[in-house]
């Protein structure tokens, strides 16, 4: 109730709320090009925020974001193709799929701290892309795979699908972050044996944050693909993605949530905008958040808070 | 003939890993710092010896010599614009340092990567040979460069050990490893200890990135791979411990050869990866880690 009130009363949720409701009204006055680019940012933010919560508040430094992404992608797009499963129960499967890569990921974090489970996240990535390119037979390997069925073919409905998805998906969890969950999850972060001497069990929760993290990955993973019609592993896989989602949710703010969101949607932007400088674009791109990392550790949503609104 | 042939390839291979593995356990021995534009650093070193190595003014020798030196100048760009700050930051809390120098390092390698790939694309790359032609060792044809690769990476790796363990500059940063507040306690500046330790660290990296360039050729496109391998390495042997390095190179370097002539090229990486995971889970220090 407490953890309720707090929300309701906090301006960053208004705020939020307020510009969720213009970006719906988007589709009246910008073009279908500008749409598809909000749209994959907007699943991208998801990646970020779902990131966000096992990074910034349970503290678990996962370089492989994609692991739990492309499970919930490749999952999805092989029922889908394969089986002619429908959307819904392909997305379910897919989110399952993840969850279950979650808790396979939860294991080793459980006993392993800071660079070792660092290094373990990346062979799962590794793994991961080395097994969709063995058997290509099944996944289409380096070339990608096709689906089937797409969420839509109007811009504005799969621009509306992507919003309503981030929008619920943010709402979740960030109140799950705001609850007195997110702030055990932060004390066993931050320091395991003092939590678990207050009585909490740290190893509940952190599996709870995987899950939950794992889910959301692997729904919006899944999504994505239905959005984009294909699944390969440049898009959903490749270690570069899950760096882009990384300096998405380090550049919005850590421990924010909302922060991803933010992340995403500059860094996807950003890309364009900087399209006509070629091959530096992900240079300048890069530069931007080392000097924001350097300069504004707090990302960009912390430097507005900047302490007042934070609890 | 098939075997020997794998002894000698995986022997080459693994002294380079081991050289590029040394200088990035050693910078967390000394200083606590995982640098994940590892991999960058190389590169650029190679693409600079290449670069040069192909002007007439310079040729092959004079251009590796100024590949390492590039090298080292980029080991100091990173300590003095990305790992300096974040560690003398007051905004970034104690705790939460490595978790900022770890992302701070794989973006300042990314820039790194990016920059290689705007100047000089991001093509494979082979350096001349210091060395040229081949010789036959009961029978198996081995270009002679090969072994003055391995030569190279063990002598190098040998003068490390003589200046870490026999000079007074040395036996301070073995020191620093240990205990660094006690080393500053007996009025050794910690700063010139991480001066010396990225210099050595330049030279590491740089000497590792040019051999590799002249054997297997290097892209800006395998940067990553090059940095999670030599992490994998440090891990698998133990983070901090240099011999453990040592001997993990050898086991990586083995195991993917071996795979490679046995099972198929392909598959090279995959049983180290599963290794890799048995070993963290198992024994999470390594094979000859301290903690």
């Amino acid at each position: 109730m407490i953890a309720l009130r707090a929300i309701t009363r906090s301006r960053l949720v208004w705020i939020s709320l307020l510009i969720v409701a213009i970006a719906a009204t988007l589709p009246l006055y910008v073009s279908a090009y500008i749409l598809g680019l909000l749209t994959l940012a907007y699943y991208f933010g998801v990646f970020a925020m779902a990131w966000d919560l096992l990074f910034g508040f349970a503290g678990e430094v996962n370089f492989g974001p994609t692991f739990l992404i492309g499970l919930g992608a490749y999952t999805a797009g092989i029922l889908n193709s394969r089986y002619g499963l429908s959307i819904p129960v392909c997305v379910v499967a897919g989110a399952a799929a993840a969850v279950a890569g979650g808790v396979l990921l939860a294991l080793p974090a459980l006993r392993l701290r800071g660079p070792y489970f660092g290094l373990i996240t990346l062979v799962a990535v590794l793994l991961l892309q080395n097994m969709i390119v063995i058997f290509a037979s099944v996944t289409g390997g380096e070339i990608g795979m096709t689906v089937t069925d797409v969420l839509s073919i109007d811009e504005t409905e799969n621009y509306e699908y992507a919003l309503l998805f981030m929008a619920l998906s943010g709402a979740i969890l960030f109140g799950l972050s705001r609850s007195p969950i997110g702030l055990i999850l932060q004390a066993s972060g931050q320091d395991p044996i003092e939590a678990a001497a207050l009585g909490f069990n740290v190893a509940k929760h952190k599996l709870a944050a995987f899950c939950v993290s794992a889910l959301f990955s692997g729904l919006a993973g899944a999504l994505l693909i239905f959005y984009l019609g294909t699944a390969s592993v440049g898009t959903v896989v490749d270690i570069s993605v899950g760096v882009q989602v990384i300096i998405a949710a380090v550049l919005g703010g850590r421990r924010t949530i909302l922060g991803g969101a933010i992340g995403a949607v500059f860094l996807i932007v950003a890309g364009e905008v900087l399209r006509p400088l070629g091959e530096l674009s992900t240079f300048v791109v890069s530069a931007v958040a080392l000097a924001v990392i350097l300069f504004f550790p707090a990302g960009l949503l912390g430097m507005l808070m900047r302490g007042r609104e934070m609890r | 003939m098939l075997g020997l042939q794998i002894l000698i390839d995986g022997f080459a291979i693994s002294a380079l890993y081991a050289l590029g593995a040394t200088g990035f356990t050693l910078i967390f021995g000394v200083s606590g710092v995982l640098n994940l534009s590892h991999g960058a650093i190389m590169v650029a070193a190679a693409v600079a010896a290449w670069a040069l190595a192909g002007n007439p003014l310079f040729g092959t020798y004079l251009g590796a010599l100024l590949g390492v030196g590039v090298g080292v100048v980029v080991a100091f760009a990173t300590y003095f614009i990305v790992v300096r700050p974040i560690q003398r930051s007051r905004a970034i809390a104690e705790v939460e340092k490595e978790i900022f120098i770890l992302t701070g390092t794989l973006l300042w390698g990314i820039m790194i990567q990016e920059a290689i790939a705007y100047l000089y694309t991001s093509n494979p790359k082979t350096v001349r040979p210091l060395v040229d032609g081949v010789i036959g060792i009961a029978g198996v044809r081995t270009p002679i460069n090969e072994l003055v690769t391995a030569a190279i990476c063990w002598s190098v790796i040998g003068l490390l050990w003589l200046l870490v363990n026999r000079t007074r500059a040395g036996k301070v940063l073995l020191a620093a490893s240990i205990n660094p507040r006690g080393v500053t306690l007996l009025g050794f500046e910690l700063s010139s200890v991480y001066l010396l330790v990225w210099a050595i660290y330049g030279v590491l990296a740089g000497i590792a990135g040019v051999l590799l360039a002249m054997f297997l050729g290097v892209s800006s496109d395998g940067i990553g791979p090059l940095t999670a391998s030599a992490f994998s390495i440090v891990v698998l042997g133990g983070l901090g411990s240099v011999s453990g390095s040592l001997a993990a190179a050898y086991v990586v370097g083995y195991i993917e050869t071996i795979t490679a002539y046995m099972i198929s090229p392909a598959y090279r990486t995959i049983p180290v990866l599963l290794l890799l995971v048995l070993v963290v889970y198992l024994r999470p220090q390594g094979l000859l880690g301290r903690r």
